[in-house]
């Protein structure tokens, strides 16, 4: 074995410990294919003609071992896919893009819902209908491009399961 | 807590001066109190205007002349819609939470006044004429399944009315050259002739809501 081969393998050998120690004291974002996504009941709202952006709600898991965040997405009925907080100040609503992506922390997990944490769909190129599905990808640091759908539920839906947006909301929960 | 302005009464031979400083450490600790109550009045006073009960002290102040277009592009006024109490909250269609929240959560109160709740209009007004046309707001209303008047107007009609109901709203730039807006989340509930009778906040509860609008109408 030559010694620059011997180094080579050294070298590759340190990187793959690396990726599959995810408990070494390394930043997360470094720990490629250590987190693992799970999104779960993924839905948006109803939109009408000329109502050009619209919201997505899911919950994402990461049941690995590296911190992971979202950074972007796409998806064919949207120009734009971002992603936004909100909050409440004084009476008045604030909304904010989080232009540094969504934390998804290891072994924790992220809920996007209303009055809270979302996906925007920017510059619709059609209405979203109720009862229809589409589809989201959701750019990861970690993970990459993770596919999901998106339930499209009528426009005063407040959770996934709900159809009329009925009971309880006032947006504190 | 120790004493700030200590008196040297330790100094018997100097009587006159301590009197003095009696006199300066009263009035030192007016002045403390002074600040302490306008401070709590400053506190407590803006909660008055959301109370249960709808007492509202600015009244007076919230609601006033606007001209705005209807999705039928009819002109409506303050004049208009008087005669008729209604809910007026402002928002704008590509509002993905608060506005859709609002709307759909007024329909459901409406829903559960049974007739009553046709005693009452629910008016929504877009702060983002540049993007919703008032065709577009007509047809984003009706997503939510009962009569609600859309309205909206030039940036100038639109800033009157927002003026007039001392709301507020302002555009946010967002990457690629596109905006978000802040605006308020409450619904103003007035009545026949236009008052301000009381606001539903956006986290008031559901019966704290269903009772100010049953008085609404009552």
């Amino acid at each position: 074995m030559t010694r620059p081969f011997f180094a080579a393998a050294l070298l590759a050998s340190t990187i793959i410990i690396t990726a599959c120690n995810p408990a070494a004291e390394t930043p997360a974002a470094t720990e490629t294919g250590a987190s693992i996504i799970a999104i779960s009941e993924p839905w948006s709202r109803e939109t009408a003609v000329g109502q050009n952006a619209g919201g997505a709600f899911m919950t994402i898991a990461n049941t690995g071992t590296a911190a992971d965040r979202i950074t972007g997405g796409s998806t064919p009925v949207a120009g734009r896919v971002e992603i936004h907080t909100m909050s409440m100040d004084g009476g008045v609503m604030r909304m904010r893009q989080l232009e540094d992506g969504l934390d998804v922390p290891a072994g924790g997990e992220v809920t996007l819902k209303p009055g809270s944490f979302h996906i925007m769909l920017m510059d619709l190129k059609q209405p979203l209908k109720a009862g229809e599905t589409v589809p989201l990808t959701l750019t990861f640091e970690g993970a990459g491009p993770v596919v999901t759908e998106l339930a499209v539920k009528p426009a005063g839906a407040m959770a996934p399961g709900m159809e009329h947006g009925e009971g309880e909301h006032g947006g504190h929960d | 807590m120790t004493d700030p302005f200590p008196e040297h009464e330790d100094e018997p031979s100097l009587t006159d001066r301590s009197e003095g400083l009696k006199t300066l450490r009263l009035i030192l600790w007016l002045l403390v109190a002074l600040v302490i109550g306008v401070g709590l009045v400053a506190m407590f006073a803006p909660d008055r205007a959301t109370s249960p009960e709808g007492e509202n002290v600015y009244s007076a102040s919230v609601g006033g002349p606007f001209a705005l277009t209807a999705p039928d592009g009819s002109r409506v006024t303050d004049a208009t819609l008087k005669g008729k109490p209604f809910a007026i909250f402002f928002g704008f269609t590509r509002c993905p939470d608060v506005c859709p929240t609002t709307l759909s959560r007024m329909a459901q109160l409406r829903k559960q006044m049974g007739a009553d709740g046709d005693k009452f209009r629910i008016v929504f007004v877009s702060v983002d004429p540049g993007y919703d046309s008032p065709e577009d707001i007509g047809r984003y209303v009706a997503l939510f399944g009962t009569p609600i008047l859309g309205l909206t107007g030039t940036d100038a009609e639109v800033d009157r009315a927002v003026k007039a109901y001392r709301a507020f709203y302002q555009k946010v730039p967002t990457q690629g050259g596109d905006y978000t807006i802040d605006h308020t989340a409450s619904v103003y509930l007035m009545d026949a002739s236009g008052k301000l009778q009381s606001i539903i906040a956006y986290d008031e509860t559901g019966p704290n809501a269903l009772a100010k609008l049953k008085r609404l109408v009552g």
